[in-house]
């Protein structure tokens, strides 16, 4: 089957001049394949650390602590008050920068955090300010009337949060959740202005060397289509499997 | 009568003593020097117009609005002492929503089990075996794995006292529970709370239920303007009310 699919791709290069060498050439393929990898771990880690940066902000800005609520308003009117590429790029030439290096075991030097590090926290960071707000609102949804029966109960305010108000406000804030996640995916095609080998770089890449830019281009944005289509059918999973019977939002 | 009545009430000790309480929201005051005392094993209707502070007395009592003048006593507890543990005299006093306020995520079963575990860190076998009896007195053996959006007005706020009960509390507040319910559910509700003051649980409603408060209370005091006016036993208190105020409010209601 791979044959096949090589070999058809093959023909219709040299029939009709559409190359897709991704399909046929191994060292294309696998320079794709990288990419495509590199840009799934980058989104991955990404989502999991802005979420827990989304908890962690939203906690620390609904306690008794000024300087904490500061802090958080500070750090989510920053991060989404500035473009994510010129944060990418602080990051990775201004904080970068100072970092001392280490040796990279072959008597050159190496940068302490890699390319794709500063890309997951330039990312994290980025999204974590969006998802501080999303679910602020979410949280603010949950009728008071809830937190005052869990208070009456004898709840402490962890207690409360992790029994009653995130459960409660996560099922309010999913289709928000959802669009903030999808923007981070396509975000992480900044990380090419790094140097960061993902999808858009692997793809430039191959097509500066092959010349096949339109054909690229076209394989491209099918791949995000596909990549952002798991996000949201992953989502969707989820969505459904905390619908609670007799129970609108 | 009036002897009798004195009679039993010297039996219980004093479980919730309110004494010169003033609540104010900023300057509408709403309650205005309200003294109350119950004891344990009596149970007390509070009746009175809307807005005359009846629920945010009760909200008094388990700290959840705090107190701008007086003193308020739960077994033995200084509520407005700033440092009161909030969370032990919470866990004294059972409260009834008029919304009931159960948990939409949890069945009902979770939504009576989840207190004791969580606030009390009973053993999740203990807890199970308690909360199904209190769901079987209530009248829920059936609907154990129901979500709360599965059921009617009257089994949630059935559920809701399944749930406060099973922190064996020292008291019950009831916030108007009766009020969102149709006369049929309201009867399955009050037949529940009924069974609880009989059974000696110190009770504490806010309720506009005339009947039932006749039937049930020991003591039936009427607010308005923030002010309890009549305190005597409810026979005398429904059939010659000696305040002007809760004459006119009576004519009105009965």
């Amino acid at each position: 089957m791979p044959d096949m699919i090589a070999a058809f791709f093959e023909r219709l290069n040299e029939v009709h001049g559409l190359n897709f060498s991704v399909f046929y050439d191994a060292f294309d393929r696998s320079r794709f394949l990288t990419g495509l990898w590199t840009t799934t771990y980058i989104c991955i880690v990404s989502i999991l650390a802005s979420l827990a940066i989304g908890l962690l902000g939203v906690w620390i800005a609904g306690g008794g602590s000024r300087l904490g609520r500061l802090l958080i308003r500070s750090y989510v009117q920053f991060f989404r008050n500035t473009p994510p590429l010129v944060q990418l790029s602080f990051f990775y030439f201004a904080v970068g920068g100072l970092l001392p290096t280490g040796s990279d075991g072959f008597g050159g030097q190496a940068p302490l955090v890699s390319g794709t590090g500063w890309a997951i926290i330039a990312f994290s960071l980025f999204a974590g300010a969006f998802n501080v707000e999303i679910f602020r609102a979410g949280i603010e949804a949950v009728p008071e009337t809830m937190v005052e029966a869990a208070e009456s109960l004898g709840y402490t305010r962890f207690q409360l949060w992790r029994e009653i108000v995130l459960p409660l406000a996560f099922r309010i804030c999913l289709p928000a959740l959802n669009n903030n996640l999808v923007n981070l995916v396509k975000t992480t095609t900044l990380a090419y202005a790094i140097g960061v080998p993902e999808l858009l770089y692997a793809a430039s890449q191959i097509w500066s060397e092959v010349f096949n830019v339109r054909e690229m281009m076209n394989v491209l944005l099918v791949t995000y289509v596909l990549l952002v289509a798991v996000l949201v059918w992953v989502m969707h999973r989820w969505e459904r499997a905390m619908r609670i019977p007799g129970y609108m939002p | 009568m009036a002897d009798k009545d004195i009679a039993r009430h010297r039996l219980g000790e004093p479980v919730v003593v309110v004494e010169g309480v003033e609540k104010a929201f900023g300057a509408f005051v709403v309650l205005r020097d309200v003294n109350l005392t119950v004891r344990r094993g009596e149970t007390v209707c509070i009746i009175g117009p809307s807005g005359s502070g009846k629920s945010t007395l009760l909200r008094c009592i388990n700290a959840l609005v705090p107190i701008s003048k007086g003193s308020i006593t739960v077994a033995g507890r200084q509520v407005n002492d700033p440092g009161l543990d909030k969370l032990a005299l919470r866990r004294d006093v059972g409260i009834v929503f008029q919304q009931y306020n159960l948990f939409p995520h949890k069945t009902a079963l979770q939504n009576v089990m989840m207190a004791p575990i969580h606030v009390l860190k009973q053993k999740r076998a203990e807890v199970e075996e308690r909360s199904v009896r209190l769901l079987a007195k209530v009248g829920l053996s059936h609907k154990h794995d129901a979500y709360p959006g599965e059921l009617s007005g009257g089994q949630q706020q059935r559920v809701a006292i399944a749930r406060s009960l099973a922190m064996n509390p020292k008291v019950m507040l009831f916030d108007e529970v009766t009020a969102a319910l149709d006369p049929e559910t309201k009867k399955e509700v009050l037949v529940t709370i009924r069974d609880l003051a009989t059974e000696g649980m110190t009770c504490i409603l806010v309720t506009h239920e005339m009947g039932f408060a006749r039937e049930v209370a020991d003591h039936v005091y009427f607010t308005d303007g923030g002010l309890i006016v009549e305190p005597p036993p409810p026979a005398e208190f429904f059939g010659a009310p000696r305040e002007a105020r809760t004459r006119a409010f009576l004519e009105q209601v009965l």
